[in-house]
This record gives C-alpha cells, structure tokens and sequence, in this order.
C-alpha cells in the first residue's frame, strides 16, 4: 500500500523508527509545506538536536558531491550514520529539474539516505525546507546530516550557513577563491577545502585563499578562536578526506567546548524565524494591497502622484 | 502552496555504456516541469530501490538496450514488490512488438520506442503516474 495514504502520525511513526519509506514521505511532505510539514516538525524538533549538521557549498562543478560521497564512506567506517540533503537549481523557466548528485554517490547510495531536493523558485520555500528536511533525517537517527549546496544565490549559502559546520569548496585555476569571496562564501566558511589538489594551481587557490583570510582576519570575524583550516583534496583518489573529517570533527568539538554551538544554532534559530514570519508577513501584505482599502493608494503611485517609498510606509507602519 | 512537481527516477540498468537516449529523455521530462532525479549508468534493482524510497519518486524511467529488458525488466518489478513499492515503471529503448506482452504482463506501465516525441514521453509518463495514484484502477 502507497503511504500517501496512510494517516501522517503513522507515518511519522514508522519514520521515526527507520523505515526508509516513511522517511522518504516526510521529506516530500516536508517540502510541500503547509500544515503536514508544521507537524512534522513538532514531532522531529527536538529529536534533531544531537545531529550534526554541515553544510557544504561551493561553485557549480567543484566536485562538491564527489567529496561529499567520499565522506560518507568514511563516516559509515567510523560507525556514523550520514544522510545527506543535495539541492540542485529547478530550472526558472519550466520549474522542472534535473537532479544529478546521486549520480557521483553511486558507491553510498543504499547504505547512507541520500535526498535530492529542487530549489523550486521559490526561495523562501528552501530556506525552510531544507532546515525541515535535516531535522526529519536527524530525528531518524542519521547523524551527521550533510546539505549540499550551490554556492550561487543568497539562499543557497544561507542555507549552507545555517549548519553547525560549514564547508565551502574551491578548485584550483579560474580565481575560484576571489569568486567564493565575491559570493559572500569566505565569512561563512569554518573549513576550506581545495578539492582537484591534483589538478595544476592548487598552490595557488591556497596562498589565494590564506591572503584572503589573512586579510579578513585583520577586519575580525565572527568566530575569532576558530582560523579555518585549509584542506587539499582529491576526491576522485579521496586524498585530505580524513584530513576534511577529522577537521570537521575538530571544529564541533569547538563549538561545543566553546558553548559556540549554541550561539549558532541561535542563529539558525532567527535565521528560520525570520524567514517564516517574512513569508507569512508577505503573504499578508500582498492581501492587504488588493484590498478596496489601499486601491487609491496604489493609483496614486501608478498615476505619479505619490512615491512608492511613501506609499509603502503607509502599508508597513502599523506594525512598525 | 506550489502543487508538487511529478518525481521521476531515470536509471540505466544493466552493464550497456550509451546515455544519450537517457540524457535526452531527462531533459524532456524536466522540461515538462517534472523533477528527474538522474542516477545514470549501471544501476541495479537495489540502487534503483534505494532511490525510489530515499527520493519518494512517483515513477521510474528505465533505459535499456542490448535486450537486457526481457529480464531486467521483470527483475525490476520483482524487486519493487519485494520492497513495497508500487511505482510505476516505464522502458525506453527496442522492445520488439513480440516481447511486449512478457513485459505487460510482468507488470511495466508503458514502453517508449527510441524514437519517441517529448510529447509521447511526458504524456506516457504522466498517464502512467495519473493511473498509479488513482489507485492502478482503470475506471477511477
Ligand atoms: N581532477 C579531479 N576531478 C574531480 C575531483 N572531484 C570531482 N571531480 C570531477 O569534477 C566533476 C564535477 O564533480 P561533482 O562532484 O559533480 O561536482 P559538484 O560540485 O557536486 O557539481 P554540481 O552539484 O553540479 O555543482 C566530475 O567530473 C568529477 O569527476 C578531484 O578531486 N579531482
Ligand atoms: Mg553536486
């Protein structure tokens, strides 16, 4: 029998219990949105919370699912339960996606829970479901859960950003680390990897990376105990994966001794907050506008006569 | 809310080395708006398996040549239904008209020639997935 129509307590339930199914289930649900995903998350919250989420982002090719089906293997040899959430782009024009990271996990795919997820276009939906789709991963006991991410676009790297632990890959050539600094990735990197060391300039994409970091140091950085360690991988011959592994490790231990976990998850915390009360809020202004209320308004501004500033403020004050 | 998007696990199973066919038929589908979710060449029942739980997909696409389907096909649903799993799942690639019957009646959804249009191919995908959720009953 298809679970899609089994009661939802059920399948939370099973899923909760391991059942690969049910977990799949909740992870659509989850996705979807609504009022199934809101009890989903009451039922995984705080079941979540002793997983360890990391996030790893970087441009589009840099070998992020390679390295990431590396560490897999090697967490599942250390006796961890690793899952992992792959966020792929849908493409703009017809929401339709295709969703290609399993294929570079080929190795891991029926002992770790691999998940493939479309941004959808809508952003404010990822940034929600994804923190979701961790949480349901967690509360089913895999531990550590990776999110892996395009670091392209603003939601995207949040969603990398609010892990506990956060990798951000480069390669060598191509200025790769001046674009991953462009793209917002240096401040929220706890771990640089290189990733094709054993390609020509890997050298290079360090010393960029370290004069990077150099300078940002001099500028202070949120996390000033913690220097992010740079790493030189090969993933396809799993050259630095230990070294990634052990790091990632370290830099928990470090969160936790330094009471800094809390104040990240403090941030995912608002991060989540923010962004589901900035939907609802939206959802609410759009209403508001098309009411018979604020139609003079909004000719006002198409006629000339009155600024879209002005005429916004008018919308937002009362609950200023 | 979005209404969900149709998700399709595309798959070569067995040991033949030629993804054109397979890359083309994706690109159809996610531009019919659906979510493929690629896993590529040399996939068995169980990878397949794994990805259709893991991925809560809604069908599978599967491409096969050499005339691995005659057993690789039947292996697939005896697999699924091994698991639980009833989605449905469509063959692309040469199927002799002879060889069709074996694989209606091991239970796949639909088979799609090579030449088939991207309109045949989404409009077989998305009947074959109407039919699965509507129960597998003809007169739902
Ligand atoms: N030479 C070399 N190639 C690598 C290495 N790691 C990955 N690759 C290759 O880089 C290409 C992209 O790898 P993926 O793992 O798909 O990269 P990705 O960052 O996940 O790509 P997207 O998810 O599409 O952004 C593949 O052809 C890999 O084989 C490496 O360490 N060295
Ligand atoms: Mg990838």
């Amino acid at each position: 029998m298809s679970l899609r129509q089994v009661p939802i307590d059920q399948v939370i339930e099973r899923a909760l219990n391991g059942d690969r199914r049910a977990i799949g289930r909740l992870l659509s649900l989850v996705e979807r949105g609504g009022d199934d995903a809101e009890t989903i998350e009451t039922a995984t919250h705080v079941r979540a919370r002793d997983s360890h989420v990391i996030g790893i982002t970087g441009a589009p090719g840099a070998g992020k699912s390679t390295m990431v089906a590396r560490l897999v293997a090697a967490f599942s040899a250390a006796d961890r339960r690793p899952a992992v959430v792959a966020v792929d782009p849908s493409s703009p024009l017809t929401g339709g996606a295709i969703l290609g990271d399993r294929v570079r996990m080929a190795e891991v795919d029926t002992t770790a829970f691999i998940r493939s997820v479309a941004t959808r276009g809508h952003s404010g939906g990822l940034a929600l479901s994804v923190p979701g789709s961790a949480r349901v991963l967690a509360a089913a006991g895999f531990d550590p859960v990776i999110i892996e991410t395009v670091g392209v676009g603003q939601v995207e790297v949040d969603v990398t950003a609010a892990a506990d632990t956060t990798v951000v890959v480069v390669t060598p050539g191509m200025g790769d680390a001046v674009q991953a600094n462009k793209a917002g990735l240096l401040e929220v990197a706890d771990i640089f990897v290189v990733n094709k060391a054993d390609l020509p300039g890997a050298s290079d994409a360090r010393r960029d990376l370290e004069l990077m970091l150099e300078l940002s140091h001099v500028t202070g950085q949120e996390d000033a105990d913690h220097r992010p360690p740079i790493i030189m991988v090969n993933s396809l011959e799993g050259d630095g994966i230990d070294a990634v592994r052990t790091a990632i490790a370290e830099h928990r231990d470090h969160l936790v001794t330094t009471d800094r976990l809390q104040e990240r998850r403090r941030k995912r915390a608002r991060y989540e907050m923010r962004v589901r009360a900035e939907l609802a809020f939206g959802a609410h202004l759009q209403r508001r506008l098309g009411e018979p209320e604020f139609a003079a308004t909004v000719d006002s501004v198409a006629q000339g006569d009155d600024t879209p500033a002005a005429a916004a403020r008018k919308l937002w004050q009362p609950y200023a | 809310m979005p209404p969900a998007s149709s998700r399709i696990v595309l798959a070569k199973l067995g040991l033949d080395g030629h993804d054109r066919g397979i890359k083309v038929v994706a690109r159809m589908l996610r531009d019919a708006g659906m979510e493929v979710i690629y896993l590529g060449l040399r996939q068995t029942t169980d990878s397949i398996v794994a990805a259709v739980e893991q991925e809560d997909a809604d069908a599978i696409g599967l491409s096969m040549h050499n005339a691995g389907h005659l057993t690789l096909g039947p292996a697939m649903l005896a697999a699924l239904d091994e698991a639980g799993l009833d989605v449905p799942v469509i063959i692309g690639g040469i199927v002799p008209d002879d060889d069709r019957p074996i694989l209606d009646d091991a239970g796949v959804a639909a088979v799609l020639g090579p030449g088939a249009s991207a309109e045949e191919v989404v409009t077989t995908v998305r009947a074959a997935i109407d039919f699965a959720s509507a129960g597998g009953d003809e007169t739902a």
